[in-house]
């Protein structure tokens, strides 16, 4: 017997009470209580299990985070044994997924705002962001826009607006960003396809 | 790719060059690794550098950055001379019998038509002689002295071993070595494959080192074939679907163009990116580029969009012609003032664009700054990086949380072009939402001050329809992923089947160009099924070729096609070259296997064949390629920074049609003494490109903690460095400190008789996080670019390492 | 007990280090990563660690002929038949589990150390803060569940397989003998076996921190036939413990966090 089977054998029935232990969060305490380590095998054959796909190169291999019910928190995360590039596997960085979510200390919570000639970030809201933004782009567009070039043809365009970004949001949003800066005028329209 | 990652197992010789497969895409390896303990495939790296990749291969051969044109043109050469080439396949699906214009010529490092000081080809002769009928004259001998096959072994003839080895640093053993593994897939029943990446991007010849790659394969027959293909390794996890949206100055979704100003109307447009041929065997697919153009528009504007206004043509920006407004170009506008405000969504170019502190100096000049990440970032934060006062800094700075990867639904391309459907699992921390929120949010305020105040040109702004979300205003990403699939605006028929308003686009051939369909990208069309099923979210594991295509598993673009330019995997009868590895096979009826690259029958078939190139106006790949900026065949000219100061080749040093940049900060020292060694620049597996998302994370940053060079130990001696001790890296645009990693796997290289040394460094860290983790490698490259693309040159600049 | 021994093979000829396993196994065990430094060598940290139970150790080597080849090999516990440490292990903590591999219990460790100081493979790692003793338990929470150990789930290419032993043993075999040349199983010959054994590609004194010729300390098996009855007859067992080990192997330091930057090996 080599046990080349990967994955979750059963995902079906409630094992056990390990459930909403800990809620999030990466325990730096190594020394947990025996009986629960053994529940997290527990924890994840009875939490949701949702597919994804890694967000680094472009195998784009599948993984499952398991996410338990009560809380809604993601508490693990693995390689989707069914998926017929990766067949459950991951590398360093597919393998430290987890360390993306919430549980990461560093993650951004709130907006940030920096006024000019300011040494810090304040938090805003987004109302207040969004049609200060919205400010900002017209009054920089109105100002600069090109109807003309030299030669007289018609271009429509701003040059004093540039979009960089992104390659690791998902496609629908690629969309919209490349739609977007296009209605709005922009020439200056790239990301890190180029680089 | 052309082909997908499950199938690099098929090959018999797979070339990794311009590649770092198994530290940069380790789940890829694993492919070509089972390839070797399954099948056999030889696996060959070609690389400056000694990696975990090389560690796995048959073998390693170091070559000199900026020398892969050398390389494989002495591979071409040999091909060609030892009568290696697939004569079936080149004489069929090739240009190789077509006969060039009498006025064409090469001399001296340069083709016909060049001015010097516009530093810009003149393309006139660069073309075929044509027949009566306007088709491209042949001679399917290939002996015609002017046919595309004699000037190809005449230009290739100059590669010789010894200039091969001599500029390239590559012992002639090994040269021939790599040369007769890969030409030994010359014939119908072996495949080999290229697998590389940012290698061979990063140069200012990096389109050529690609062509000239695509040339040999298509000498032996390698693409549309299983175990074939040019793959490119694409890096980013959603980079081939951000590639396909096209958020890149010229092209819109699709790869349709982005208009110049000399299109002055939609007719005069659609006219220039409609491909003609004459010849009724080609099937010229761009012929239908009107019904994909329109639809896109129909996308945007819906139904303000109409023939009257051009479907909104007008309101759309249009580019000066031949002007690029690349991230480089952006970056020098900004450092020039004209840039004024900018998004940076996803991206963190003070740490990952060349020649970084000019970058940074650009940011300063900024009015505002829009930034959308995960985490903080170096672009983000420029307003208090290292040496910046930031009370002297009049940028607003906007830092906007963004929803991460599984906090959200959507689609992410793949680079075997597989879109594949991923759910959201938990919400997102504190308020951060997606990207996509951020910017129908954004345009809706816009729109909202428009509408109040007016503005100039306010149409496409006020037209833009966007109402991908729900009723509480959350994104929703598959109302957009429907758009970009598309509908039918109103009732059609289409071959005696009804497809009602509203319903999704099966298919882009079903598209039209008079505004009744709409699809914001043509290639996504078929994602859905009319029905409104979405085709991403597939998980079937039939495999019914048991090659691996897993034709039900998500679904790939163009039209669930798993390989593309597949029906040159058969023979011009339709029966496969090779029976082992069954791509397709013509039936006599119809094509059995993958989607074929259009349904037609073979091209032996003189009534109704097609040739098999189906996105080519002549239908055959081009071994001549008059599209490229520096000539229609590759040639090797040193990089831009070179420790040589003349071209071993010929009296033209470098690209003669690169784009340099000239302001006080884009300084560059080419065969100087002070900057004696060639640096290339890298990554590693435990970091992702910046490093803005891996450094955070405790993990991977535990592997490798902060910047580092790495020097062979030929050179550590020279300069009394040893292992671990920090070092100063410097090249004429700044410096930075790391330590250094004395290695065996950097050596010296011959080249042109003397040692040249060579060295490299990480692109993964910055200022910000960690504290002590060193700052960019881009400090050090230069602001210089491919002449096609304008992709910077990272992999080959000269510095100067010195003990701290 | 024999016919549900599990062995894992490590055929490092088949691993590209890509460390999958390494950071795999902090995910499923909640292990942090800690600050390091780069001392001139991809591996890092430098060595095991109390939040470190497995390693890919990376060394350069030019064999006989002058071939360069870079090795890498998944350090952490062998799970030995013979287990030194679970002899010497006063409280019971360690123990052999149903699959043969060595368990840990970390509720019952007294922080002795007296593993450390017995294993001949240098696994057993400290942690002071909590005055335990950490190292691999080869997921036995995951084997229970009939799940892959964290590390063998991720490794992409197969160089990390599980099975029964007999089976393993004899893949292993199989591929020394396709590799051919100097490639051998390390493992199955000593302290009773391990469940953790390698296919390596060159000589095991090739390689860094690899004994040749590991065994349980002569000592340790008088401690735990003579000796071990009467202490726990005495009080607790961790004075006599204690005592024996200063006997045996003298005023040693076994732990703590320690400097890992002043850490040897290769890179």
């Amino acid at each position: 017997m080599d046990v080349t089977r990967r994955g979750f054998l059963t995902i079906s029935g409630a094992v056990g009470s390990g459930i909403a232990l800990s809620s999030l969060g990466i325990n730096l305490n190594p020394t947990k209580a025996y009986a629960n380590e053994l529940n997290k095998m527990n924890r994840v054959r009875t939490a949701k299990q949702v597919t994804t796909v890694c967000c680094y190169c472009a195998v784009g291999c599948g993984l499952i985070c398991s996410v338990d019910k009560v809380t809604g928190k993601i508490f693990n995360i693995e390689g989707d044994p069914d998926h017929p590039v990766n067949e459950g596997s991951l590398c360093a960085k597919g393998a430290g997924f987890f360390d993306l979510t919430e549980a990461n200390k560093y993650r951004l919570r709130k907006v940030l705002y920096r006024a000019p000639k300011s040494d810090r970030w304040e938090e805003k809201d987004w109302n207040w962001a969004f049609a200060r933004i919205a400010r900002l782009v017209k009054d920089t567009r109105d100002k600069d826009f090109i109807t003309t070039n030299s030669k007289g043809q018609i271009v429509n365009r701003t040059e004093s607006i540039g979009h960089l970004g992104s390659s690791n949001v998902d496609s629908e949003e690629c969309w919209l960003m490349s739609v977007i800066s296009r209605a709005m005028g922009l020439v200056y329209v790239d990301h890190q396809a180029r680089v | 790719m052309t082909n997908h990652w499950i199938d690099l197992q098929h090959s018999d010789c797979i070339l990794i060059m311009g590649s770092n497969a198994a530290e940069h895409h380790p789940i890829a390896f694993k492919w070509m690794l089972r390839g070797k303990e399954k099948n056999g495939t030889r696996l060959i790296h070609v690389d400056p550098r000694f990696t975990r990749t090389s560690a796995r291969c048959d073998y390693h051969v170091p070559l000199r950055s900026g020398t892969d044109i050398a390389f494989l043109g002495g591979m071409i050469n040999y091909i060609l001379s030892s009568d290696k080439y697939f004569k079936d396949y080149v004489v069929n699906y090739t240009n190789a019998s077509f006969i060039v214009a009498e006025d064409f010529g090469f001399n001296d490092g340069l083709f016909t038509g060049y001015d010097k000081d516009k530093k810009k080809y003149n393309k006139e002769t660069w073309v075929f002689e044509k027949d009566f009928s306007g088709n491209p004259k042949k001679d399917p001998s290939l002996n015609h002295p002017r046919c595309v096959f004699q000037l190809l072994k005449k230009h290739y003839s100059r590669y010789t071993l010894e200039k091969a080895s001599s500029i390239t640093g590559v012992s002639k053993e090994d040269l021939m070595k790599v040369y007769t593994d890969y030409g030994s897939t010359g014939t119908g029943t072996r495949a080999g494959t290229i697998c590389y990446a940012l290698g061979w991007t990063h140069h200012s010849t990096g389109t050529q080192n690609i062509r000239t790659m695509a040339m040999i394969q298509l000498l032996l027959g390698n693409i549309g074939i299983c175990g074939g293909g040019v793959n490119a390794l694409r890096g980013e996890p959603n980079v081939q679907g951000s590639t396909d949206h096209c958020i890149l100055y010229g092209n819109l979704p699709g790869y349709l163009k982005m208009p110049q100003a000399s299109h002055v109307s939609l007719e005069k447009y659609l006219k220039k990116y409609t491909p003609v041929t004459n010849d009724p065997q080609s099937p010229n697919y761009y012929q239908n580029y009107p019904k994909f153009y329109v639809s896109f528009l129909k996308s945007l504007f819906d139904d303000k969009g109409t023939p009257e206004n051009e479907f909104g043509y007008s309101w759309m920006p249009k580019l000066d012609d031949g002007v690029p407004y690349s991230l480089m170009h952006l970056f020098d506008a900004m450092y020039k003032g004209t840039v004024k405000g900018l998004f940076s969504v996803g991206t963190d170019p003070a740490v990952s664009s060349p020649n970084a502190n000019k970058v940074r100096k650009a940011l300063e000049k900024l009015d505002w700054l829009v930034s959308a990440n995960i985490f903080d970032n170096e672009t983000c934060s420029f307003w208090k990086g290292p040496g910046v006062d930031p009370k002297k800094i009049k940028t607003e700075c906007f830092l906007l949380p963004a929803s991460a990867s599984m906090e959200k639904e959507g689609s992410q391309t793949n680079s075997g072009r597989w879109v594949q459907w991923k759910y959201k699992a938990a919400e997102a921390p504190g308020e951060a939402i997606p990207v996509g929120e951020m910017f129908i949010k954004i345009i809706g305020a816009v729109q909202t001050l428009y509408a109040k105040e007016g503005g100039i040109n306010s149409e496409p702004i006020l037209n833009f329809k966007c109402d991908y979300h729900d009723r509480s205003g959350n994104f929703v990403a598959l109302e957009a992923a429907k758009q970009i699939n598309g509908y039918f605006l109103r009732d059609t028929v289409i071959k005696d089947k009804v497809f009602k308003k509203g319903q999704l686009v099966p298919t882009f051939g079903m598209l039209q160009d008079d505004g009744s369909t709409c699809s914001g990208n043509w290639l996504m069309a078929g994602s859905f099924t009319a029905g409104g099923e979405n085709n991403m979210t597939k998980r079937g594991k039939d495999d019914p070729t048991g090659l691996g295509l897993y034709p039900n598993w998500t679904w790939a673009w163009p039209v669930n096609r798993r390989i593309l330019y597949n029906r040159a995997s058969c023979d011009i009868n339709g029966r496969p070259y090779n029976p082992k590895r069954k791509l397709l096979e013509w039936t006599g009826e119809k094509w059995v296997g993958d989607v074929p690259d259009g349904g037609w029958a073979p091209m032996a078939d003189k009534q109704n064949g097609k040739y098999p190139f189906i996105m080519k106006a002549d239908g055959v790949g081009s071994l001549f390629g008059p599209g490229m900026a520096e000539g229609p065949f590759s040639e090797h000219y040193e990089p831009y920074e070179s420790p040589l100061s003349k071209n071993p080749l010929s009296s033209q040093l470098n690209n003669p049609a690169l784009h340099v940049f000239d302001n006080d900060m884009d300084q560059t020292a080419s065969g100087s003494e002070k900057f004696p060694y060639v640096c290339t620049t890298y990554s590693c597996t435990e970091h992702w490109c910046s490093g803005a998302l891996t450094r955070w994370q405790a993990w991977l940053l535990e592997m490798q903690p902060e910047a580092y060079i790495e020097i062979s130990e030929n050179l550590a001696q020279e300069k009394g460095i040893k292992n671990g001790e920090r070092v100063k890296v410097s090249s004429a645009r700044g410096f930075v400190k790391c330590v250094a990693m004395v290695t065996k796997r950097f050596r010296p290289f011959l080249v042109e008789g003397r040692t040249v040394h060579q060295v490299g460094l990480p692109f993964n860290y910055g200022w910000l996080f960690p504290e002590d983790g060193g700052d960019s490698a881009n400090i050090l490259t230069p602001s210089v670019g491919d002449a096609n693309t304008h992709c910077p040159e990272y992999k080959a600049f000269m510095v100067n390492v010195t003990k701290v | 007990m024999k016919g549900s021994e599990i062995v894992q093979l490590i055929d490092t000829t088949l691993c590209t280090a890509c460390r999958g396993c390494q950071v795999a196994c902090k995910q499923w065990n909640e292990n942090p990563g800690l600050r390091t430094k780069n001392w001139g060598s991809y591996q890092n940290p430098p060595d095991l660690g109390w939040n470190t139970w497995t390693l890919v150790r990376f060394q350069e080597y030019v064999d006989s002929k002058g071939t360069l080849k870079w090795l890498f090999r998944k350090d952490g516990c062998m799970h030995c038949t013979d287990a030194a440490c679970v002899k010497v292990c006063p409280s019971g903590a360690l123990y052999h589990t149903e699959f043969g591999t060595v368990g840990l219990n970390s509720s019952l460790c007294i922080g002795c150390k007296e593993c450390i100081a017995a294993c001949p493979f240098d696994v057993p790692r400290y942690h002071q803060e909590t005055d335990k003793v950490l190292k691999c338990d080869f997921c036995y929470n995951r084997l229970k569940g009939n799940e892959l150990p964290a590390c063998v789930k991720s490794c992409p290419t197969g160089a990390l397989s599980i099975g029964r032993k007999d089976a393993m043993i004899e893949k292993a075999y199989r591929r020394v003998k396709q590799l051919g040349g100097d490639a051998n199983v390390y493992g199955d010959k000593f302290v009773g076996g391990t469940h953790l054994i390698y296919v390596l590609g060159e000589k095991p004194e090739v390689y860094d921190k690899l004994p040749t010729r590991p065994a349980v300390p002569l000592t340790i098996i008088a401690w735990k036939d003579w000796l071990k009855p009467l202490s726990l007859i005495a009080s607790g067992g961790v004075v006599v413990g204690a005592f024996l080990h200063y006997l045996t192997h003298g005023p040693k330091d076994t732990g703590g966090d320690g400097d890992q930057t002043d850490q040897g090996g290769g890179k």
